[in-house]
């Protein structure tokens, strides 16, 4: 595979008696759209989590771009050019919609001067553009805690697209979007990824935004890759279609 | 945000003039606002959601560090003193601060309270370098070289420490609305977030760490030279606890907060050891109770008209 920005090697980790990731590894190359799909308890979660500092694997190790991230904190991940949202959305919920991409783009540039108010950053409008960009301009002066989990979903990857990533991990950015704007939410991210040319991972449990959005299918059983492939051959994939989809993914 | 301009002027204006009329009070409005200073940099903290019961520590740092520079001749001056007072606390907060920014909640706010009791103990024991419980003297200095009788010398003090709260309290309203500040703010509403922008929780508590130390230590060190006397009492639990109360009876919504706190707690004291000097810390119970159940947000919610109750909390990964 040549291009290869994220390289996680043979992860391992234990919570108590469950084997949360038990030999995990993934390569990653650029501008790939990654969906990762397998039933709930897979691990789907703790691989992101173990690529994004958020938990330190037993054994194993995440490179990326040629740089052994495993032990490093989540900031210091991210500041190397891995973004990520969540599956519940962790945003600043008594802050504004506009106010939780100033942060990021504080952040990212280290505008850190304590006599800038955030308001007048002088690379503001980028942000105005971003969230006109993912179709959220109209509700960026709302108080993020007033708005439904749909959006709140969306500001999250926004907020996250705001520090410029190379490489964004998306836990089921669809879920809580209405069956009637998936595809438009998911539109709207694949345009914007594209603009950027940032790469994605992303756990989905909707086969259908997988079959569209995806180049690339990881099925995640038993805390490890079982299958991958193109998402034409993992969706036709007879123990995949029986173990995975079949079981009400 | 007029409402608010048009009543921090109207306090302002209301301070420089009350002294020149009622002499009485220099000292007493003196005392508020060095209180006030303390409880901003409780203020601080209590963006990020953490609260210090041991910022006594930082004021006596303070006000020990002038005691001692003016006794020995070396600091005679008031306007050398308060600077280097602040200093000492400040640099006091970026040690302490170093694994104190480590913890949250309750640890945070009981390690800041255990190692103010242990500075508390050392100036209680070590008699002859602290004077123990008497404490020490505090010469009055010269004020940018004249030297003051003492009401000359209460009045100037009062006037450079309405000046140094003014610009404290636009420093750190400044820094509010800032990124910075908004990360402060983002410890308390969502560290994960905050930690997945690339930014150190620790180091933006940190920094605000020191900025509250130092204004507790600017408090710290004019109570000191107002005074004329400092004692271990300064470091004690109940004074980092007076703090605490204030911030919260003055409100954390705007830096005028803390001010409005400090006022009316002296009033509250001034009044209840009259009239009540058996029971006058039950008075301040019941008007802390009355605060926290009727106006979450202080008497600063009151004036500023946003006396609403505080919000769930919410979310979670």
């Amino acid at each position: 595979m040549s291009g290869v920005i994220l390289e996680a090697d043979d992860l391992h980790l234990r919570f108590g008696g469950v084997q949360a990731a038990n030999g995990a590894s993934l390569k990653v190359a650029a501008n790939e759209r990654i969906a990762i799909i397998g039933p709930n308890g897979a691990g789907k979660t703790t691989f992101i989590n173990l690529c994004t500092g958020y938990l330190k694997p037993q054994s194993g190790r995440v490179v990326f771009n040629g740089q052994d991230v495993t032990r490093l904190s989540p900031q210091a991940i991210t500041r190397l050019g891995i973004g990520r949202s969540f599956q519940i959305p962790q945003l600043f919920l008594d802050n504004t919609v506009i106010e939780n991409l100033l942060l990021a783009l504080s952040a990212r540039e280290g505008s850190w001067s304590p006599f800038l108010p955030m308001q007048r950053h002088p690379k503001a409008e980028e942000m105005w553009a971003l969230l006109d960009l993912v179709g959220l301009k109209e509700i960026g002066n709302r108080v993020v805690r007033e708005l439904p989990e749909g959006m709140r979903k969306l500001i999250d990857i926004a907020v996250a697209l705001a520090l410029e990533p190379k490489l964004i991990f998306m836990d089921e950015p669809t879920s809580g979007v209405s069956s009637t704007e998936k595809f438009q939410v998911m539109d709207t991210l694949t345009r914007v990824l594209d603009a950027r040319a940032t790469t994605a991972v992303f756990v989905e449990h909707d086969m259908d935004v997988v079959a569209r959005y995806a180049n690339r299918v990881a099925v995640w059983t038993g805390g490890r890759i079982a299958h991958q492939g193109t998402p034409e051959e993992i969706l036709s994939h007879p123990e995949v279609r029986e173990t995975v989809i079949g079981v009400g993914i | 945000m007029a409402r608010q301009l048009v009543f921090g002027l109207a306090l302002i204006a209301a301070l420089a003039i009350f002294p020149l009329f009622s002499p009485w009070s220099t000292v007493i409005l003196t005392v508020a606002l060095c209180e006030g200073l303390a409880a901003l940099g409780i203020m601080v903290l209590l963006r990020a959601g953490q609260v210090s019961f041991g910022h006594g520590l930082f004021f006596s740092f303070s006000a020990y560090a002038v005691a001692f520079l003016a006794a020995a001749k070396v600091g005679h001056e008031a306007l050398i003193l308060i600077p280097v007072g602040m200093a000492a606390s400040g640099l006091l907060a970026a040690i302490v601060g170093l694994f104190v920014v480590r913890y949250r909640a309750i640890f945070f706010g009981m390690l800041n309270l255990a190692i103010s009791m242990v500075f508390f103990s050392l100036l209680e024991k070590l008699f002859p370098i602290t004077g123990g419980a008497d404490g020490k003297r505090v010469p009055r200095p010269t004020f940018a070289g004249i030297e003051f009788g003492r009401e000359q010398f209460e009045l100037a003090t009062f006037y450079v420490t309405l000046v140094l709260c003014i610009v404290a309290a636009l420093f750190v309203a400044r820094y509010l609305l800032s990124p910075g500040g908004k990360a402060l703010e983002a410890i308390k509403s969502n560290e994960t977030r905050l930690e997945y922008l690339g930014v150190s929780p620790r180091k933006v508590l940190y920094g605000a760490y020191l900025l509250s130390g130092l204004l507790a230590g600017l408090g710290g060190a004019i109570i000191a030279l107002v005074s004329g006397h400092v004692t271990p009492e300064l470091a004690y639990w109940v004074r980092s606890g007076e703090f605490v109360f204030i911030a919260i009876l003055g409100g954390i919504g705007g830096v005028a907060g803390p001010f409005l706190g400090a006022l009316m707690f002296q009033i509250i004291r001034g009044y209840a050891a009259v009239y009540a000097p058996e029971t006058w810390h039950a008075v301040l119970g019941v008007m802390l109770l009355v605060i926290i159940f009727f106006a979450p947000a202080g008497l600063y919610g009151i004036v500023a008209g946003k006396a609403g109750k505080p919000q769930r909390e919410e979310g979670g990964r």
